[in-house]
C-alpha cells in the first residue's frame, strides 16, 4: 500500500440550521487503502461524504483529487473525478429494474439515432451483459432484470455497489454498507473490497461495527461532534479504545442481563403462512410462542421470511392461513391499529418506508401511532403542546441529536432516525415488543442504550420478539433462539445451547 | 450535532415560517408579469408601440381588477369560487391524490343546489343553508365515485376525475335542455331558485358567499393541521406505508379527501347559483375547477395561502378583460401569465436560480407538491 493521497479534504465546514455538521475537517485517503470512518450518530460522517461526492457544497474548505483542487458542484463532477458512492439510504428507483437503475444517467444507446442526444434506444442488453460481468467478477449475485421494489434490502445494496463500479469509480465511498448485511454477506463484501483495493481502488468505509473496522480497515478516522478527533491504525486499536474515541467516554460493549423469568404466553403463533409481494410463500407454517418476560430471538439470513413474519404479526401484511393469538384474543386478521392498541410495539425493519414521515417534525413522528389518543388529542383536536412536550422529553431521554424537536425527521442522521422510532415504541406501555433490526445503523453508545432498554422491557414483563440479522445481537439478548430458513423455523434453541457455530449452520440450512 | 443553538430554531421565526415559503410564489408572479411584459413589447409592431400597449394594458388590468367602479368587488366575486375549488384540489393533494375533477364537482354542486332551490319550500335563513348543503352533497358524490374507484380498484384518480367532468357536463347539459328547462325564457336555462334560497347581494354582483368561503378555508386549515383527521390524511399523502404502520387506512383517506374536495367544489357551484345566476345554464362551465389547480399550486396547497392565491388569479381574470379594452391586446395574455406562474411554482428551482435563493433547511413541512413514481 502506497501513501499517495488520491482524495483529500482540507478544512471542510458545513453548517445546517442550528448545527455545524462538519467543523473544519481534514481527511486524506491514500491510494489502494481502506479508510474506515467512525463516529457517533450525527457526528457528521454522511455530511462529509456528501460533500466529497458533490451533493452538498462545503461552506468552507477545499477538496483535492490526485493532488488537484476539484470543484464538486454536483455528483457528476465527483463521478467524472472517479468517485462513486453507495448511500446510507439507497438511491434506487423502485419501479425500475436493476439494469435500468444502474444505467440511469450513463445510458448506452443503440439504433440509428444512438449518436444523437436522448434519442437513441436504450441498450439494455449491453448493460445487462456488463452488469452480469461485474457481478460475476465480484461475486455479487444479482439479476439485472429484477425490479428493485421486489428485492430485499440486501440485494438492493448489491445493485448500488455495482452501480458505482459500472461508472468506473476508483474511489469508492460506502456509507454504512454493512448495516443491512448479514455477517456472511458482510464478509463477502469485505472480500470484494480487498479485491478492489488490490486493483488500485481506494475505499472510504463508514460503519458502526467496530469488529469490522479492526478486520478490514488499513486506517481509521474518527469524527466527533463534527470535528476530526484523529486517526488510528487497527494494530494499535481495540474495540474499547475506538468506542471511547468516538463517544468520549467508556462504553460497555457487553450486555449485562440476568436469567429470564418467563410468565404467561403473550404471543402464540400457529401454522402461520404469509406471502411476499409477488405472491410467493415467505412464511411457511410457522409456529412459536413468546412469553411475558422473555426474549425470543429470530435468527436467520436476510430474506428467509423474517420481514414478512414481522409484517404479518403487526397487521401490515395479510395472513394467508394460520392463527395468531395475542394474550386472550385471536388477532389473526387484526388491522395495524388494532394490533397497536392491543399493546404491541413495533420497530419496523425499514425505518424510511414504515417508520417515519420524513417531512414531519420529530415531535409529530414521536406520536405517529398515538396521535389520536389522549393526551395527544382531545376528541378530534390535536394537542400540539402535549405532543411537543412529549417530543422534548423523549429527545432528551433517548439522546436524539437534533437542533430542535421541530426539525424534520428527514434531516436527521441515519442513527438518529432510528432513535426516534425506538423512543416512540419504548415510551408507551406494551405487552409485546416486536423489534426488527432495532439497532441497525446505530452507534455503539446507542446500541448499549437500546440493548439495555430491551432488557429492562423484558424484566418488566414485556414479551419480546427480536428479529435481527446480527447474530451477535441475537446471542447477547435472546433467551431462546429460533432460526428461520427458507420461510420455516428450523429449530428453536434455549440460549445455552445456541452456540455461534450451531446457529450459523442452522441459518445456512445445513442442519435441522 | 456540534454546537447547536436551540432557541434560534425552536421558536420558528417569522422569517422562516412566513417569509421563506412566500418567496417562490411571489417571485413566480412577479417574473411572470415581467415575461408577459416582454411578450407584449416584442410582439407589437415596434417596441415603441409595444411599450405604449404595455403601459395601457397593465394599467388597465390593475384598474379593472382593483380600482374601477366595483373592480375590487368583481375580483372578490370570482375569488370566492376559486378559493373553494382551490381547496378542492389542495385537500386531495395532501392525501397524495390529484383532483382534476373540481370543474365537474362544481357543476354537479350547482345543479343539485338549483334543484334544492327550486323544489324545497323553506323559510329564508334555513333555505340558503339547505341549498348549500345540497350543493356540497352533489359535489361530494362526484368526488366519492373516483375516490372509491381509486381506493378499492386502484383506478387512477386523474383519469377518473377527468371522466367525471365529462359526465357532469353532459348530464347537466341534458337536464338543462330537457326536464328542467324553463319554458318561460328564451335562453336555455333551468327554472330559477326561489327567492328564499338566494344569497344577499351587498353591491352590484358582490354577494355574501365569500364570507362563507373564508370561513370554510379557515375550517379546512384547522381540519388539516390541528385535528387528528387532518393528521391521518396528511400522513397518508406523505407516506402511505408509514400511514398503514401508524394504523391509518389509506383507502379511507383517499375516499374522504375526494369526498371533501368534491363537496367544497360543489359548495362553490351552489354559492355561484345562489349569489349570482339563480339558474343553471349550459354556460355554468366557468373553468374555475381548472384554474383551481393553479391556485392550489401557487399556494403550495396551504388552505390559508389559497385565499391570496385565488385573489391573484381572480384579479388576473377580471383585469384581463381590460387588456383588450384598453390596449387591444388579447385576453390570452392572461392565460400566458397564469401558465408561467404555474411553471415557476411547479419548478421552483428556476426561480431559486434566477434570484439566487437558498433552499430552506430542515424546518418546514408542505404537502408533497409533486409526487414521484410508485405510490
Ligand atoms: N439536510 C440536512 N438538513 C439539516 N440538518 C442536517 C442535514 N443533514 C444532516 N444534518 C445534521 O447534520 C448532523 C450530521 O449528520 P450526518 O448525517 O452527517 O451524521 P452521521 O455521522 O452520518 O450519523 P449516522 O451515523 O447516524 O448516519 C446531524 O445533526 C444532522 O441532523
Ligand atoms: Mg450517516
Amino acid at each position: 500500500m502506497s501513501t499517495t493521497p488520491v482524495l483529500e479534504a482540507r478544512g471542510l465546514t458545513k453548517r445546517f440550521p442550528g448545527v455545524i455538521a462538519n467543523d473544519s475537517v481534514d481527511l486524506t485517503l491514500n491510494k489502494g487503502e481502506i479508510l474506515a470512518m467512525l463516529g457517533e450518530n450525527g457526528a457528521g460522517k454522511t455530511t462529509l461524504m456528501n460533500m466529497l461526492y458533490g451533493l452538498y457544497h462545503p461552506d468552507e474548505g477545499e477538496i483535492l483529487v490526485n493532488g488537484k483542487a476539484v470543484k464538486m458542484d454536483s455528483p457528476n463532477d465527483a463521478i467524472a473525478a472517479g468517485i462513486g458512492m453507495v448511500h446510507q439510504h439507497f438511491m434506487l428507483i423502485p419501479v425500475m429494474t436493476v439494469a435500468e437503475n444502474i444505467m440511469l444517467g450513463v445510458e448506452e444507446t443503440r439504433g440509428v439515432l444512438a449518436k444523437l442526444p436522448m434519442l437513441g434506444r436504450l441498450n439494455r442488453r449491453a448493460a445487462a451483459v456488463r452488469i452480469k460481468e461485474l457481478s460475476k467478477q465480484y461475486s455479487l449475485d444479482l439479476d439485472p432484470d429484477d425490479y428493485i421494489k421486489d428485492l430485499p434490502v440486501g440485494i438492493q445494496q448489491r445493485a448500488e455497489i455495482i452501480k458505482a463500479l459500472y461508472r468506473n469509480a476508483d474511489i469508492l465511498i460506502l456509507d454504512e454498507p454493512t448495516a443491512v448485511l448479514t455477517p456472511q454477506e458482510a464478509d463477502e463484501l469485505f472480500a470484494i473490497m480487498h479485491n478492489l483495493t488490490k486493483q488500485g481502488v481506494s475505499i472510504i468505509f463508514i460503519t458502526h461495527k467496530l469488529k469490522e473496522v479492526l478486520k478490514v480497515a488499513d486506517r481509521i478516522a474518527v469524527l466527533r461532534n463534527g470535528k476530526m478527533v484523529g486517526t488510528a491504525l487497527p494494530a494499535d486499536a481495540t474495540q474499547a479504545s475506538l468506542a471511547e474515541m468516538m463517544v468520549g467516554r467508556e462504553v460497555i460493549l457487553q450486555v449485562d442481563k440476568s436469567e429470564a423469568t418467563p410468565g404467561d404466553v403473550v404471543l402464540d403463533v400457529k401454522d402461520l403462512v404469509v406471502k411476499t409481494n409477488r405472491g410467493q410463500i415467505a412464511v411457511e407454517n410457522v409456529s412459536f410462542e413468546v412469553r411475558a418476560g422473555e426474549i425470543l430471538g429470530i435468527a436467520g439470513v436476510q430474506g428467509n421470511g423474517q420481514s414478512e413474519l414481522a409484517e404479518g404479526l403487526t397487521g401490515l401484511r395479510p395472513i394467508e392461513s394460520g392463527h395468531i393469538q395475542l394474550s386472550d384474543r385471536d388477532s389473526t386478521h387484526f388491522l395495524p391499529r388494532q394490533v397497536t392498541e392491543m399493546g404491541v410495539a413495533h420497530i419496523p425493519e425499514d425505518r424510511e418506508k414504515h417508520g417515519l414521515i420524513m417531512a414531519y417534525s420529530i415531535a409529530d413522528n414521536l406520536v405517529l401511532n398515538r396521535y389520536y389518543q389522549p393526551p395527544f388529542a382531545k376528541g378530534p383536536v390535536l394537542n400540539q403542546e402535549v405532543i411537543d412536550q412529549n417530543g422534548r422529553e423523549l429527545v432528551a431521554e433517548y439522546d436524539v441529536r437534533t437542533p430542535s424537536i421541530y426539525t424534520t425527521a428527514g434531516s436527521l442522521s441515519g442513527g438518529n432516525k432510528q432513535k426516534v422510532i425506538v423512543a416512540r415504541e419504548f415510551s408507551r406501555p406494551v405487552k409485546l415488543l416486536i423489534a426488527n433490526q432495532p439497532t441497525r445503523g446505530v452507534d455503539v453508545g446507542s446500541i448499549e442504550f437500546i440493548h439495555n432498554q430491551i432488557i429492562s422491557q423484558r424484566d418488566s414483563g414485556v414479551a419480546v420478539l427480536l428479529v435481527s440479522a446480527e447474530l451477535d445481537e441475537i446471542l447477547s439478548l435472546a433467551d431462546r433462539v429460533a432460526v428461520m430458513f427458507d420461510g420455516r423455523i428450523v429449530k428453536t434453541l434455549p440460549i445455552a445451547e445456541a452456540t455461534r457455530e450451531r446457529v450459523g449452520l442452522l441459518m445456512a440450512g445445513s442442519e435441522t | 450535532m456540534a454546537s447547536s443553538t436551540p432557541n434560534e430554531v425552536e421558536s420558528k421565526s417569522f422569517r422562516e415560517r412566513i417569509l421563506r415559503p412566500l418567496a417562490v410564489p411571489l417571485l413566480a408572479v412577479f417574473t411572470s408579469l415581467v415575461i408577459g411584459a416582454l411578450i407584449i413589447v416584442f410582439t407589437a409592431e415596434n417596441p415603441a408601440i409595444g411599450l405604449d400597449k404595455l403601459g395601457k394594458g397593465y394599467w388597465g388590468m390593475f384598474e379593472g381588477a382593483f380600482l374601477k367602479r366595483n373592480g375590487i368587488l368583481n375580483t372578490l366575486v370570482v375569488t370566492s369560487p376559486l378559493i373553494l375549488t382551490g381547496l378542492a384540489v389542495a385537500i386531495p393533494f395532501h392525501a397524495g391524490l390529484f383532483n382534476i375533477g373540481a370543474e365537474g364537482q362544481f357543476i354537479m354542486g350547482a345543479f343539485t343546489a338549483v334543484l334544492a332551490g327550486i323544489y324545497l319550500d323553506l323559510p329564508p335563513v334555513i333555505h340558503p343553508i339547505v341549498v348549500m348543503l345540497a350543493g356540497f352533497a352533489g359535489g361530494a358524490l362526484w368526488g366519492l365515485i373516483p375516490g372509491l374507484l381509486r381506493a378499492y380498484l386502484g383506478a387512477h384518480e386523474v383519469i377518473n376525475t377527468i371522466m367525471m367532468n365529462f359526465i357532469a357536463f353532459a348530464l347537466v347539459s341534458f337536464a338543462v335542455r330537457g326536464p328542467f328547462l324553463d319554458p318561460n325564457t328564451s335562453s336555455v336555462q333551468t327554472y330559477p331558485i326561489q327567492k328564499t334560497a338566494e344569497l344577499v347581494r351587498i353591491s352590484g354582483r358582490f354577494h355574501i358567499g365569500i364570507f362563507v368561503t373564508l370561513l370554510v378555508a379557515s375550517v379546512v386549515y384547522y381540519f388539516l393541521y390541528k385535528t387528528t383527521w387532518g393528521f391521518s390524511l396528511r400522513t397518508t399523502g406523505h407516506n402511505p406505508n408509514a400511514a398503514k404502520y401508524a394504523g391509518i387506512r389509506p383507502r379511507q383517506q383517499f375516499v374522504l379527501s375526494l369526498v371533501l374536495a368534491g363537496g367544497l367544489a360543489g359548495l362553490a357551484g351552489s354559492l355561484e347559483v345562489q349569489g349570482l345566476t339563480h339558474v343553471v345554464t349550459t354556460g355554468i362551465r366557468a373553468g374555475y375547477g381548472f384554474d383551481a389547480i393553479g391556485v392550489s399550486l401557487l399556494a403550495l396547497n396551504n388552505p390559508l395561502a389559497i385565499i391570496p392565491a385565488a385573489f391573484i388569479f381572480g384579479a388576473l381574470n377580471i383585469g384581463g378583460d381590460f387588456l383588450q379594452i384598453r390596449a387591444g391586446l388579447s385576453v390570452h395574455i392572461v392565460s400566458i401569465l397564469q401558465a408561467f406562474i404555474l411553471l415557476f411554482v411547479a419548478a421552483p428551482s428556476i426561480v431559486r436560480y434566477l434570484y439566487r435563493l437558498k433552499v430552506s433547511g430542515g424546518v418546514a413541512e408542505g404537502a408533497p407538491v409533486t409526487r414521484g413514481w410508485g405510490g
